[in-house]
């Protein structure tokens, strides 16, 4: 069987290029090729296409396969669910233990969250949706941030990292408090969610608290007292998320 | 097949559901989150796969499905982010083959996914027409357009950076 002129269809093209005709159509497409250069042109760039593309992902084929894909029947995320639900309980028992050592004191409870909360919730509030000055000094001059905010509050502040969460520092900004100067973080994930957490140096006879909620119609707020200073993380995410979170700044403020 | 085997069977599949997933999603992250994906939808649609029929063919129908739903959820975004890559990409050319190698990628980034996914199951899957056809649930016909214009829109793309060696005459 030959090909002529009319038998160029572009399915003919494709064909040849994957090495789908017959012996016989292969080289009566050949002949064309060799009086026809646009064709050869073309036929050249999708072969070039092919080899190519083996070039750029075959690679893929010898990587290591990472942890995250897995053939295992997926039952197994619901064992990866409980893991996360013990954590957590471990976690919540932990804080109600350490409550427990403030239980009487509901005063002072009270005046924590008027001195503290309601302003970091306030603060929260206002700056969370400023989109052209969310802060006063941004991210790309963290150190200089830091020093400034820890010579303002007379105490040495950190700004923890919360990347394993999926935010991103943004900036900070410092704040009147009643006593003082308060320090605002602002972090960021990718959807443009926004965390704030603020510090401000406190007077309460308990030094060490465990983590408090605090919810009012906008914001959702853990605090803790750790020394002489007072932390509110707040947000909008579920309050599990937002625990977890806490925990990871108090950990990493604290150790 | 019982679980195990099942198992086994999936996991074999894994390499070459990573290599078109890279080559789809083009970024890492977002590839092996399709084959993940996948691999859980099979365990949860495993009575529709008939044994002794084609699992390869079989997964690939399952990560296109996710494919479609993938470039549904991120249409804006992938759009904005090829025009950035376009912006930034330039006229440079250059002669050696990582250079050409990395343009094909962002070219590849560049095409419609439909055109994108016809172009990858025939030229690195190597998959039939007919199989593609299968796979993708269109007509073989559409897999034919989809696959002309698709390696042609590529060839003018990449002939767009100013690479010479792309015509290349036998």
């Amino acid at each position: 069987m030959s090909l002529d002129a009319t038998h160029i269809s572009e399915d003919n093209i494709h064909k040849y290029v994957d090495e789908c005709l017959s012996p016989e159509e292969a080289n009566a497409f050949k002949q064309l090729m060799e009086e026809d250069t646009e064709l050869a042109n073309k036929v050249a760039a999708y072969q070039l296409q092919k080899s190519l593309l083996h070039e750029l992902y075959d690679p893929v084929l010898d990587e290591e396969v990472p942890a995250s894909i897995s053939a295992k029947p997926p039952s197994r995320q619901s064992q990866k669910f409980l893991l996360n639900m013990a954590a957590s309980i471990l976690l919540i028992s932990t804080g109600v233990i350490l409550g427990w050592s403030l239980r009487d004191n509901t005063i002072e409870k009270h005046s924590v969250i008027v001195k503290l909360v309601q302003p970091a919730a306030a603060a929260h509030v206002v700056y969370v949706p400023e989109v052209k000055h969310p802060v006063e000094v941004a991210a790309d001059q963290e150190q200089h941030l830091v020093k400034w905010l820890s010579k303002r509050l007379g105490n040495t502040i950190k700004a923890p990292s919360l990347t394993d969460y999926g935010y991103h520092l943004v900036g900070g900004r410092l704040l009147p408090a009643k006593r003082g100067a308060a320090a605002q973080f602002m972090y960021e994930d990718e959807m443009g969610e926004r965390l704030t957490l603020y510090v401000q140096s406190i007077e309460t006879v308990e030094k060490n608290s465990a983590f408090r909620f605090f919810e009012d119609d906008k914001t959702k707020s853990f605090y803790w007292i750790d020394g002489d200073l007072g932390y509110v993380l707040s947000g909008t995410i579920s309050k599990p998320r937002l625990l977890n979170t806490a925990h990871s700044v108090y950990q990493q403020l604290s150790f | 097949m019982d679980n195990k085997d099942w198992e086994i069977q999936l996991n074999k599949q894994i390499p070459g559901l990573r290599r078109y997933a890279r080559a789809l999603a083009q970024d890492i992250q977002s590839a092996d989150d399709l084959v993940q994906d996948c691999l859980e939808r099979a365990w949860k649609k495993r009575s529709y796969w008939k044994e002794g029929t084609n699992l390869r063919a079989w997964l690939f129908s399952i990560m296109h499905n996710l494919f479609i739903n993938m470039v549904r959820r991120k249409k804006l975004a992938n759009n904005f982010e090829n025009q950035l890559a376009l912006n930034s990409n330039g006229n440079q050319s250059s002669g050696d083959s990582s250079h050409i190698v990395h343009d094909l990628a962002k070219c590849l980034s560049r095409l419609k996914p439909e055109y994108r996914e016809v172009v990858l199951l025939a030229g690195l899957e190597n998959m039939s027409y007919k199989e593609i056809a299968k796979v993708t649930s269109t007509p073989i016909g559409t897999v034919m357009s989809r696959l002309s214009r698709g390696r042609e829109e590529l060839r003018r793309l990449m002939a767009a950076t100013g690479e010479p060696k792309l015509v290349r005459v036998k």
